[in-house]
């Protein structure tokens, strides 16, 4: 995937764990926590669907990397280039 | 070899289930009744359906509302407002004998009452009001304090402190006297801030779909499986072995049998008793089906708190109850689309367990029997006298809390000191439900799902 496609993804992943959310605004370089109503609990499910969904493991002290959109796909980019979109 | 097993196929047993299902974990849910549900459950009594333990789901928020544990369980167990189906209650009344309030899921309705009937007291409220909001629930600061200290220092009419505490501790606090601030401030929010309400088809509506997703995601149910014992091997559970000798094995263990009945199951002689005092805070409940709907008794209220002095009780009764004070639900008064067909009321007093355990089976049934007219008669001090219409009845007592649910002493709220992190003194062996934390229905779901992720989950990702 390059990073279009994981941007694309996050926010799949993210319409599935708060399916309420407007995500069509979503600034990129903004942290998650403030414009959406998301939860540590929330966030722990965007490691665990990245899990589910890709095998990707990403260890406790990296979820820092995941507070914003573009800090998400930059973190995630090495880990899945090699991995293919499936086309919803 | 599982994954994760799980005591008990209450609510946060299931909701830890679905959690961990839905992660591919191997999962198996042990239950020891021959039913689902545990201390919220049901069941069907000569042609006609019961619930039994709370009377409403507490925290209820309109559809599409973001914040709050109703929201925020939704989105983690991945299921729709819808599924719930929850109506809002009519509204609520405390009643005491020189003063009564009402409530109901709009914010300022409990704040126009403290006005009409507190007028001195408003500016008050609305400072404590303030502070619960303020109150962060996740940072555990000042959760210790004294409630009472707190309240108090606050609100400077002792009447209204009084009739605050009264739905408050009867829907939640595992503590005699006094609650923890931050329990006050969460069963406030949850109760006065949110709101009540209840599905139409009752607790098992909810029970049922939890079950449903629970299997769907490969999950395992084994009812009438009832645990024996934990066998334990330096700091780990090794083995679950049930009480038809059956042995299990999983890498994590979550109990929500409570905190005392799960360490008398380890096999370690790991100390119970001393380890916590077991909870001492009971009921006994009422039903009485009518051959009319309350409403056209002259009955609207949802749920009425009632208490028949100025300072309210809380404590375990010398006596077999204490009918001084009760909480009495009418089912049938919630907001459905479709009415219910009966008419229900049921009333809830304080109770004494051991009193009710040491009566002999004839003795017992004569009680129940007395009883039964003891508490309905305080009752109809509050509301309109309903017994000539009464047309079936059943009764529950802490030894029936007991039989069907194996909590200590029936105590509904658990144990008073709580196990926050749902740790025990084994690395793989874990509590969840009443005895880690929170109560009532939203309550135990959401501490299933914590202590999923927090201990099955979070680590495990790594792993």
């Amino acid at each position: 995937m390059n990073a279009a496609e994981i941007r694309e993804e996050v926010l799949d992943i993210l319409s599935d764990i708060a399916p309420d959310e407007d995500l069509s605004q979503l600034d990129d370089d903004k942290r998650f926590r403030e414009q959406l109503e998301l939860d540590s609990m929330d966030f722990l499910d965007i490691v665990m669907e990245l899990r589910k969904r890709h095998r990707i493991q990403i260890a406790e002290d990296d979820y820092i990397n995941l507070a914003s959109m573009s800090s998400t796909v930059a973190y995630l980019e090495p880990l899945m280039k090699d991995i293919e979109r499936e086309k919803v | 070899m599982y994954d994760t097993i799980i005591i008990g196929a209450g609510m946060s047993g299931l909701a830890a289930g679905i959690r961990l299902a839905y992660y591919e974990q191997r999962v198996c849910i042990l239950e020891r009744h021959y039913t689902i549900g545990g201390l919220n459950s049901f069941y069907r009594l000569r042609g006609r359906d019961y619930d039994v333990g709370l009377h409403a789901l507490t925290n209820v928020t309109p559809k599409g509302t973001k914040t709050g544990p109703l929201a925020r369980l939704l989105r983690q167990l991945r299921m729709k407002w819808e599924d719930f189906a929850i109506s809002p209650q009519i509204g609520s009344e405390i009643a005491f004998p020189s003063a009564r309030l009402r409530f109901d899921n709009e914010t300022d309705t409990l704040r126009d009452e403290v006005a009409r009937a507190f007028p001195q007291q408003v500016e008050n409220f609305d400072r404590l009001a303030r502070e619960i909001v303020e109150y962060d629930d996740l940072s555990e600061k000042h959760a210790n304090l004294s409630a009472r200290l707190v309240v108090g220092s606050i609100i400077t009419e002792p009447l209204l402190v009084e009739m605050l505490f009264c739905p408050l501790m009867f829907y939640g606090s595992a503590r005699e006297h006094d609650m923890d601030w931050g329990q006050f401030s969460i069963m406030f929010r949850s109760i006065f801030l949110e709101g009540l309400g209840r599905p139409q088809a009752g607790v098992r509506l909810i029970l049922k779909h939890l079950v449903r997703k629970f299997r769907a995601l490969g999950g395992e149910l084994k009812l009438r499986a009832g645990v024996k014992q934990l066998a334990v091997d330096g700091d780990r559970v090794t083995r679950v072995v049930l009480e038809n000798d059956e042995v299990l094995e999983a890498r994590n263990v979550v109990s929500s049998a409570g905190w005392c009945e799960t360490m008398r199951l380890c096999d370690d002689g790991h100390p119970v008793v001393n380890s916590r005092a077991p909870g001492q805070l009971t009921f006994c409940e009422t039903i009485a089906t009518l051959d009319a709907q309350p409403r056209d008794l002259g009955h609207d209220r949802t749920i009425t708190f009632f208490n028949d002095h100025d300072k309210f009780i809380w404590q375990k009764p010398d006596g077999l109850c204490d009918v001084r004070s009760g909480v009495i639900c009418s089912p049938n008064n919630f907001a459905y689309n479709e009415p219910l067909d009966d008419g229900t009321i049921r009333i809830t007093a304080l109770a004494n367990f051991d009193r009710w355990r040491d009566l002999n089976e004839d003795a017992y049934r004569l009680e129940k029997l007395r009883w039964y007219d003891r508490i309905t008669e305080s009752a109809v001090r509050f509301i309109p006298d309903y017994r000539s219409r009464v047309i079936d009845t059943d009764m529950f007592t802490p030894a029936t809390v007991v039989r069907f649910t194996g909590h200590d002493n029936g105590a509904v709220y658990g144990a008073p000191d709580k196990q926050l992190d749902g740790t025990t003194h084994l690395k793989n062996l874990f509590i969840c439900g009443t005895d880690q934390g929170f109560v009532g229905i939203i309550g135990s779901i959401t501490s299933g799902i914590a202590m999923a992720n927090l201990h099955c989950l979070r680590g495990e990702a790594t792993a």
